[in-house]
């Protein structure tokens, strides 16, 4: 446990050190939410209404992309550690095993709430209604937290995966690609064939739709069921991953 | 004397890659073995395995008085590793990775601080510490990843080629900081390629070839299964050579580079002896080199089979 605390710590270190994983995960989210507003949003909202309309409807979509930038940003963290030599070193020494690796996921989940809540803040400011009130609020900050955590452990099993930095780009793809095919940014009953299929049946798009509908305060149905399943399912697998990875001989 | 380190049989492959094909090393505590071996014969394999980072394909090996296959926390405990290649964490300061380091040793915040000052100014990096260390020289970085081993005490050490790349005053202090330690009790197990540094530091050397040591034994008994020492002669002209090689009788000439080695014990007596008869012979002698068995040419000779393969 104070491993893992030091860890932490030394996780916090680094991101101030590190500005490009602050303009990763806290300020490119909210380059994004205001690129989808001011420059997509015009075309965009022909479906919606109004433009207060489509920023109800795309701030959960910035948000999943925000989830999706901190995973990768975890990914190349852990990847250094790696191709440095730090992650060997820590391996002999006496200390919680996987410390390092839950100093990276807490680090990482606090960095990707911050840039989460930044988002949610502008777009207040941009005209966003959240009707969902306080218990929709804290659900919606609850299953935010746990996709993050989840998408983060994949993050650190992507990293250790990877020989370098550059094999992290497959999953970097994956990550920012999915949301792009969701229900994210536009409904999936407006895309066509195999594509509308797919949105429909991906694993962020009963997230984004539950998160969307706990923060606005409209109808949520049983698509939660889903959504939590889902992101229990992720963060299993990429905590399993993780630790098989780390378990295995580092040069191997 | 206990073992601080007793490895029997130890074997290691890579899929069918024999690297290690059953070593057995003893080294007593508190004194320094090195490990000695051309690129490839698996030095950091073998510190690597002994430092519980990567498994063994057989064999057995004690730390510290703990089992390697079934206690690999104990041995964590005891050993400090400071590998080929330094491991430091670049985005924080050289006094960050020190106090990094106290922490997961649990010193307490007063017992951390202090320790990393002593460590700074003992490998000199005082005016360094609150620079982030990928800004750091490369003998810079090396410096502070062995004062990072250092922080939590170890009482086994592992140098995997400690002085690669420093100039010759960081190697001068690496050298007697290891002095220092083994004085102190540690034990020291260091592999290298500068034969120089076995022999000053170690008290046994062992040579890794074909994933067997060849040979171990303290610097001197290995030097003294050698032939004794000769002197180079060098000449302008292959007909001095020539005549240099009727004159002498037994010497080795090499046509190419026009020089004769010729086998001494090196006194002072038989040198001059042979100046003199070459003199009497009018052969003009452009230059020459006294040489004495060290342990490069024990080491050329236990690995040039391994070479000429
Ligand atoms: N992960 C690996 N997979 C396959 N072969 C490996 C692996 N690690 C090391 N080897 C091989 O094992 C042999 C020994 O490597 P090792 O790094 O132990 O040598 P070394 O004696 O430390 O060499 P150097 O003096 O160059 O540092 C080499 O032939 C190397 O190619
Ligand atoms: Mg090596």
């Amino acid at each position: 446990m104070t491993d893992a605390m030091t860890m932490v710590r030394r996780n916090f270190a680094h991101t101030r050190r590190n500005p490009g994983a602050i303009i990763m995960t806290i300020a490119l989210p909210v380059v994004l939410l205001l690129l989808f507003v001011g420059v997509f949003g015009g075309a965009l909202r022909a479906g919606f209404g109004s433009s207060e309309d489509y920023i109800d409807y795309v701030v959960a979509g910035v948000l999943i992309m925000a989830v999706g930038y901190g995973s990768t940003t975890t990914a190349l963290a852990v990847n250094r550690d790696i191709t440095e030599g730090v992650i060997a070193r820590f391996r002999t020494m006496a200390i919680s095993r996987a410390s390092v690796l839950t100093g990276h996921v807490v680090g990482s989940t606090v960095r990707t709430l911050a840039g989460a809540v930044l988002v949610v803040l502008v777009a207040l400011a941009l005209g966003l209604r959240l009707h969902g009130g306080p218990l929709g609020w804290l659900a919606a900050a609850g299953l935010l937290a746990l996709l993050t955590i989840a998408m983060t452990w994949l993050g650190v099993a992507a990293g250790l995966a990877a020989k370098t930095a550059e094999g992290v780009a497959p999953f970097t793809l994956i990550v920012q690609l999915l949301p792009f095919l969701s229900s994210a940014f536009v409904p999936p009953g407006s895309m066509t064939g195999a594509l509308r299929w797919f949105a429909a049946h991906e694993p962020f798009t009963p997230i984004i739709d539950t998160l969307r509908a706990l923060l606005l305060g409209t109808a949520i149905g049983d698509r939660w069921i889903l959504a939590v399943g889902w992101c229990l399912a992720l963060a299993l697998a990429g905590y399993l991953w993780a630790r098989a990875l780390f378990a295995r001989d580092p040069n191997r | 004397m206990p073992s601080a380190i007793a490895v029997s049989g130890l074997r290691k492959s890579f899929g069918d890659k024999v690297v290690l094909d059953g070593i057995d090393l003893e080294v007593p505590a508190g004194t320094t073995f090195a490990l000695l071996g051309p690129n490839g014969s698996g030095k950091t394999t073998t510190v690597q395995i002994l430092s519980t980072l990567i498994g063994a394909s057989g064999g057995t090996a004690s730390i510290a008085g703990h089992d390697l296959a079934t206690e690999p926390q104990a041995v964590r405990g005891a050993i400090g590793v400071t590998g080929q290649f330094s491991a430091v964490d670049n985005l924080l300061t050289g006094e960050e990775n020190l106090i990094l380091m106290a922490a997961l040793h649990h010193l307490d915040r007063a017992e951390g601080r202090r320790r990393t000052a002593e460590l700074l100014d003992r490998f000199d990096l005082v005016d360094a510490a609150k620079r982030l260390a990928s800004t750091y020289s490369g003998g810079m970085r090396r410096r502070l990843d062995l004062a990072m081993t250092l922080i939590g005490r170890p009482r086994v050490i592992f140098l995997d080629e400690p002085t690669t790349g420093l100039d010759p005053r960081s190697r001068r202090l690496m050298w007697q900081i290891v002095r220092e330690l083994v004085a102190g009790g540690v034990t020291i197990f260091l592999t290298t390629q500068q034969l120089e540094e076995a022999d000053e530091l170690a008290d046994r050397i062992a040579v890794l070839d074909g994933g067997k040591v060849v040979a171990a034994g303290t610097p001197d008994e290995l030097k003294r299964g050698l032939p004794g020492g000769h002197v180079r002669l060098m000449f302008q002209e292959k007909s001095d050579l020539d005549a240099a090689v009727r004159a002498v009788e037994h010497g080795s000439p090499d046509d190419e580079a026009l020089t004769l080695d010729v086998p001494s014990d090196d006194g002072v007596r038989a040198l001059r002896d042979l100046l003199d008869r070459l003199d009497k012979a009018g052969i003009e002698v452009a230059g020459l080199d006294v040489r004495t068995p060290d342990l490069e040419d024990v080491f050329y000779k236990l690995t040039e089979k391994e070479a000429a393969r």
